[in-house]
């Protein structure tokens, strides 16, 4: 089993860690627009809100190893033109500054009064920022924006992986669904 | 010159016929927080659910010799509502209820004042809530009143009363016995 990442493709857990995350981000945004506008006496008014908070707090953790992943690996090398890399790279950092924005302003909704963030019964994340004018109506009004701006760079992101496949028919989707070393395409012919 | 001597000839009036004095002002003592606007909802008709608002300003006058001409008036930030629990403000400041970006100040202006002789009095105003002016009738007992101990003199209310949501436009369903919310205000003024 490839683990780790080379220079030519991802590992296991390079790309088990990436589909988690896009699972879970999607799954939260869908879950954060819907929970807010449940009623009083809906059955899922209180466990909604808990659900999304204690998974968007695993889900920091997830990005936060994925990062830590990415630092202890070499990173495949990027296809496409000069530009397209570039830009690639740009979007793959906005893509995780727009995460960790997103998870800390919903964490400091949630904390604005002191109260801690339970996470299933496991363990609590207690509040640190707290009490500042406002703060629960300024964080929800960022978070939400923060989530909105994810939402669509991650949609460019994954249209760019799309064209990648069947425009340029390079291996940059591929390689992030197997994880073994693939040959480019233009090494092939 | 002559308006000199008139005003002299009143003050002098006023100071030996007391019943001809001015009403007195009093300004709500909220920079010191003694004076409070609380309310109380029923949560599912199990509990009681407590909350005010931190922000206001108001004024008022009263004077005993005539107390059928206090009046008062008193202006809140509807933001700075305070249930101790910061997803429950949010939620309370947003649309489902006192939509506080479209309506950020609730106002309440006296019409009557009416005493009853035993320290207890009605008093009946205007108040403006989420864009809805609507007549209340508050129940209002007189505490006390006197000099304080840095050289001013202060005057105390307590006042109740109960205000249907729906009648300001937030009709957010909590439950059958939680239509109502109970007011209670308390008000410190310090003379002027």
């Amino acid at each position: 089993m490839q683990w780790r990442n080379s220079v030519d493709g991802y590992g296991v857990v390079a790309i088990a860690l990436h589909w988690l995350v896009a699972l879970v981000v999607v799954v939260l945004f869908g879950l954060g627009l819907w929970m807010v506008e449940l009623t009083y006496y809906d059955d899922w008014y209180r466990t909604a809100p808990d659900l999304h908070k204690a998974t968007g707090i695993l889900l920091f953790i997830a990005v936060a190893a994925r990062l830590v992943w990415r630092w202890l690996n070499p990173s495949p090398r990027p296809l496409g033109r000069p530009w397209e890399r570039r830009l690639a790279h740009g979007v793959h950092l906005l893509l995780y500054v727009l995460m960790f924005a997103t998870m800390i302003a919903g964490y400091l909704i949630s904390t604005a009064d002191g109260r801690a963030i339970e996470v299933f019964g496991l363990f609590a994340v207690p509040a640190t920022l707290r009490d500042l004018p406002n703060q629960e109506d300024i964080a929800g009004e960022v978070h939400l924006w923060l989530a909105w701006s994810l939402i669509v760079i991650a949609a460019l992101h994954a249209l760019a992986a799309l064209k990648h496949r069947f425009v340029d028919r390079d291996a940059t989707l591929e390689r992030m669904l197997r994880p073994r070393k693939i040959q480019t395409r233009s090494s092939d012919d | 010159m002559l308006r000199k001597k008139l005003t002299a000839v009143l003050m002098t009036l006023m100071l030996t016929v007391p019943g001809l004095a001015l009403a007195e002002d009093y300004v709500i003592d909220t920079k010191g927080a003694h004076a409070f606007i609380q309310f109380r909802i029923q949560h599912l008709g199990y509990s009681w659910l407590y909350g005010r608002f931190n922000d206001f300003e108001g004024t008022f006058s009263y004077d005993e010799k005539k107390p059928e001409n206090a009046s008062i008036e008193v202006t809140i930030d509807m933001a700075s509502i305070d249930s101790n629990h910061a997803e429950r403000d949010k939620h309370l400041r947003g649309e489902d209820f006192f939509d506080v970006d479209k309506f950020p100040e609730a106002r309440f202006v006296s019409t009557a004042f009416e005493e009853h002789g035993d320290g207890t009095a009605t008093l009946t105003g205007d108040l403006t809530l989420k864009g809805v002016t609507r007549s209340v009738s508050i129940d209002v007992q007189h505490i006390g009143h006197g000099e304080d101990p840095w050289g001013g003199y202060r005057r105390g209310f307590q006042g109740t009363t109960t205000i249907t949501l729906k009648d300001f436009n937030i009709d957010y369903n909590l439950g059958p016995a939680s239509r109502t919310a109970e007011l209670e205000l308390s008000v410190e003024g310090i003379r002027q």
